[in-house]
């Protein structure tokens, strides 16, 4: 490591300010900080601080991500294969599904980092990691055959609009990495809904077997049928639902992966179980709430049911937590958390124009989030009246 | 006792090289130094110059602002250098002392029991700039009478002197400072002791003096903690807050007539050879345990607690307030993917680190900041270490945001640095709490001066 070090030492002077690379400083210093946790010590306050970092911080949500992503690559070939009829073959798969998404990823990375580098060399800031992870998140909730320019717009807007416009990580107000979908999703609908997009290879058409159905198990609840099947016709057990052999975004399938990851977010402290819990309570009220009303076959649909389909599991555990756009105080946590789910089933199943609520009601409460946070402060700064009015009186 | 209360928010920092309890001995100390930066707000006026005599308890400056506070020399001797900064701005004033002892004799209070006469004489002979007021942190005005005084009997912080040790042979001198003290207020003297306090049965307990007990994790020892608990501070109102340690000055004062600082100070931490305690005066140059007592070259100085301290690798003076000094490893070095490792040996609030799995063990932990600077990301983590009903990162943007209304209505007169120094430790965006805090304090304390 001593040479690495060393010719870092040696490069450096070109990148800091006078170098003839000074307009790279910036991707200078991600790279370096990367490598090397920096020799910067204490100047002020706290003499020793926390190990506890952001880099630290991302890594982890992304290392919760990955069981989801392996899930999704696997998914992704079997589904294709499926839909052609050969007989798929674990590696089969896992080869069809790399080659469909590591172009994704490369996209995004690319047009994400290069904007988040370009506004921290003007912003003079070092590169942000959050990037790092709305990156990671990005291609697990779009359909896996999304054009790649397509995506690349979704994402340059989501990072330019939903976040370098406030002022950067930190400052944004939705999450971005939902509001690349949400841009897909009104931009370019024909991309993602309908039956064919979730199966990768049927939009184009080649070699699918008659009379298949690329149909998600939500657009099949939303026709009125809640006796769930695969594109062949089979039919799909709650066990299928709970691992995912069942079409959809990339990552959001398999909740068994997603609750790997949810349990790396919450052993560690990334990831807020308080958001967690209250999503989940909020989505099981709505299901039995519907489920008690019942007036079509949807609403019938068993309440546990719902918190396997879509992108709500997905949403609770990587969306709804994090941790810029949820509410910011831990009683506010709470309601916010159990809103997204409340909302997100309300959404799904009485309203026909949208097959999933999950995106929508996130993207909602994160905007009513600051109005949370203002009510529950609010309080705080009640009692600190009160008090003062009782000594007064 | 049903004056126990149970502080559940916090975080002990286990660090390495804590202090035996033992006296190793006294210091010889040829200078000491009176530095104003220990008093925020305060704007010095000289009174004597360089190479000028001065007694003990003989004032050396005064707060330019309210001329009645004084500050006196601890020792007898001559100032030796006036050090000043940026626009002359005095930074230090440093005393050579000689070996004539000569105090100023200050009357005896003995029987006195009008508060106006125990305040002036606090004040004329140095001994005021201990009371320490809220809000704001700063030295309270003679002339105000505060709701309630509240004294900490403990401290919680890493490393922190043991009172209990240091105090047990003064007991007769906290009484006798009590006795004076509980004249100042018309509302209570709160004692706030650990829960396991056995010096507690020995301070008297007379008129307005009531007794509390803490146990939980740092910062249950703070006066800002117990202030919170007990009976919150509202806007308009004042309260004075001192240390336990203070209290044997006083007293050692109100029995003698004579202003003599003494100390007994903790040296700990992992750099330090042999930690133990030592007798000095407050303000005492320290370079000969400093010598003597410090590993390597590496390490930092720090008076104070790692917390709150201050950096005196170079000045080598102990603060005016503090009863411990730390040597810790700087931490001016680049670590290799440090943020990638699984961590045993990083102590961390958070569990991110397999060094959550080794709750009892010691660590020693350098100075280095382990992250660079962010933006607010992660949320809920400065409230998990503050037992003070407020909510601190909001209040920190508040302030960032000079916000002078939002800043009263979110209690920023229930706070001062020391506080929210947990909260700067575990801050995943290393946001500098502390001196944003103190901002936000001067802003206020300017607005409504």
């Amino acid at each position: 490591m001593n040479f690495l070090r060393k010719t870092l030492d040696k490069v450096k002077p070109n990148f800091e300010k006078g170098g003839k690379f000074y307009f790279l400083h910036s991707t200078f210093d991600a790279m370096e900080t990367f490598l090397f946790v920096p020799n910067k010590v204490t100047r002020t306050g706290a003499h020793i601080r926390d190990f506890m970092d952001m880099k630290r911080n991302m890594i982890v949500v992304f290392i919760a991500l990955l069981p989801a992503l392996f899930f999704g690559i696997w998914n992704t070939g079997y589904h294709h294969f499926l839909s052609i009829g050969e007989d798929p073959t674990f590696w089969g798969n896992v080869l069809y599904g790399l080659k469909k998404i590591i172009p994704l990823y490369i996209v995004v990375y690319a047009v994400g980092g290069a904007i988040e580098v370009a506004f921290a060399q003007i912003r003079k800031h070092e590169v942000n990691e959050g990037l790092f992870v709305t990156g990671m998140l990005i291609p697990l909730i779009v359909p896996a055959d999304i054009p790649l320019w397509m995506l690349a717009i979704a994402t340059a807007f989501a990072i330019l609009i939903g976040k370098e416009i406030f002022g950067g990580t930190g400052m944004n107000i939705l999450n971005p990495a939902l509001t690349a979908r949400a841009f897909l999703f009104f931009a370019y609908p024909a991309w993602m809904s309908g039956d064919k997009v979730w199966i990768s290879g049927m939009m184009s058409g080649e070699n699918i077997i008659d009379g298949f159905s690329g149909a998600t198990l939500l657009s099949q609840a939303a026709a009125g049928s809640t006796n769930f099947v695969n594109g062949l016709g089979e039919s799909l057990s709650v066990s299928d639902m709970f691992w995912g052999f069942i079409p959809g975004s990339v990552g959001e399938t398999s909740v068994a992966a997603i609750l790997i990851g949810a349990f790396i977010l919450i052993i560690t402290g990334v990831g807020s179980w308080k958001i967690m819990l209250s999503t989940l309570i909020g989505g099981i009220t709505m299901g039995l709430l519907l489920n008690i009303l019942e007036v079509n076959p949807y609403m019938a649909l068993p309440w546990y049911e719902h918190l396997l389909l879509g992108g709500f599991a997905f949403g609770l555990v990587f969306m709804a937590t994090d941790p810029v756009t949820a509410a910011q105080t831990e009683r506010g946590k709470y309601i916010y958390g159990f809103l997204i789910g409340f909302l997100a089933i309300l959404i799904r199943v009485l309203n026909p124009a949208y097959p999933e609520g999950m995106m929508l009601a996130i993207l909602l409460m994160n905007v009513f989030a600051p109005l949370i946070d203002y009510m529950v402060i609010q309080s705080n700064i009640k009692k600190r009246i009160k008090r003062l009015q009782k000594i007064n009186s | 006792m049903n004056n126990i209360i149970k502080i559940r928010k916090g975080l002990d920092i286990k660090l390495a090289g804590k202090a035996e309890k033992s006296i190793i001995g006294e210091i010889n100390f040829e200078s000491v130094s009176i530095r104003p930066a220990d008093f925020p707000g305060l704007i010095p006026k000289l009174l004597k110059k360089e190479e000028d005599e001065v007694k003990a308890g003989e004032v050396v400056f005064i707060d330019k602002y309210r001329p009645e506070i004084v500050f006196t020399s601890p020792v007898s001797g001559k100032i030796m250098s006036v050090i000043r900064g940026e626009k002359r701005k005095i930074l230090e004033i440093i005393i050579q002392k000689n070996d004539l002892n000569d105090f100023v004799n200050f009357p005896l209070l003995a029987d006195e029991k009008s508060p106006e006469k125990i305040k002036e004489l606090f004040v004329n002979s140095g001994i005021w700039p201990l009371f320490k007021q809220r809000p704001y942190g700063i030295i309270p005005d003679p002339k105000d009478t505060p709701r309630d005084i509240f004294i900490s009997f403990f401290d919680s912080a890493p490393l922190a002197a043991d009172y209990e040790f240091i105090l047990k042979n003064n007991i007769e001198e906290i009484n006798l400072a009590l006795s004076k003290i509980t004249k100042l207020t018309n509302g209570n003297v709160f004692l706030c002791f650990h829960n396991n306090s056995v010096l507690a049965k020995d301070i008297i307990e007379i008129d307005n003096i009531n007794k509390y007990y803490f146990k939980g994790p740092h910062p249950s020892g703070l006066s800002g903690v117990h202030i919170n608990k007990i009976k919150p501070i509202n806007k308009g109102e004042i309260i004075w807050t001192l240390k336990a340690t203070d209290l044997t000055i006083i007293g050692n004062f109100i029995k003698t007539g004579k202003y003599y600082p003494e100390r007994i100070i903790s040296f700990a931490g992992s750099e330090v050879k042999n930690p133990g305690y030592y007798k000095t005066i407050a303000g005492a140059n320290l370079s000969e345990i400093i010598k003597e007592n410090v590993k390597s070259q590496n390490a930092r100085i720090i008076s104070g607690n790692v917390l709150t301290g201050t950096n005196i690798t170079e000045r080598q003076f102990l603060g005016f307030f503090d009863n411990l000094v730390c040597a810790i490893p700087e931490g001016n070095k680049y670590e290799f993917l440090g943020w990638l490792k699984p961590g045993i040996n990083k102590f961390s609030a958070s569990a991110t680190f397999l060094s959550k799995l080794f709750p009892k063990k010691e660590y020693e932990i350098d100075t280095n900041l382990h992250g660079g600077k962010r933006a607010y990301v992660v949320t809920g983590q400065y409230e998990k270490v503050c037992p003070i009903d407020i909510y601190p990162q909001i209040l920190i943007k508040a302030i960032l945001a000079e916000d002078i209304d939002k800043m009263e209505q979110l209690g920023i007169y229930e706070v001062i640095e020391e506080d929210l120094a947990l909260c700067e430790y575990v801050c995943t965006s290393k946001i500098e709490v502390q001196s944003i805090l103190r901002k936000g304090l001067d802003l206020v304390r300017k607005e409504f001066a």
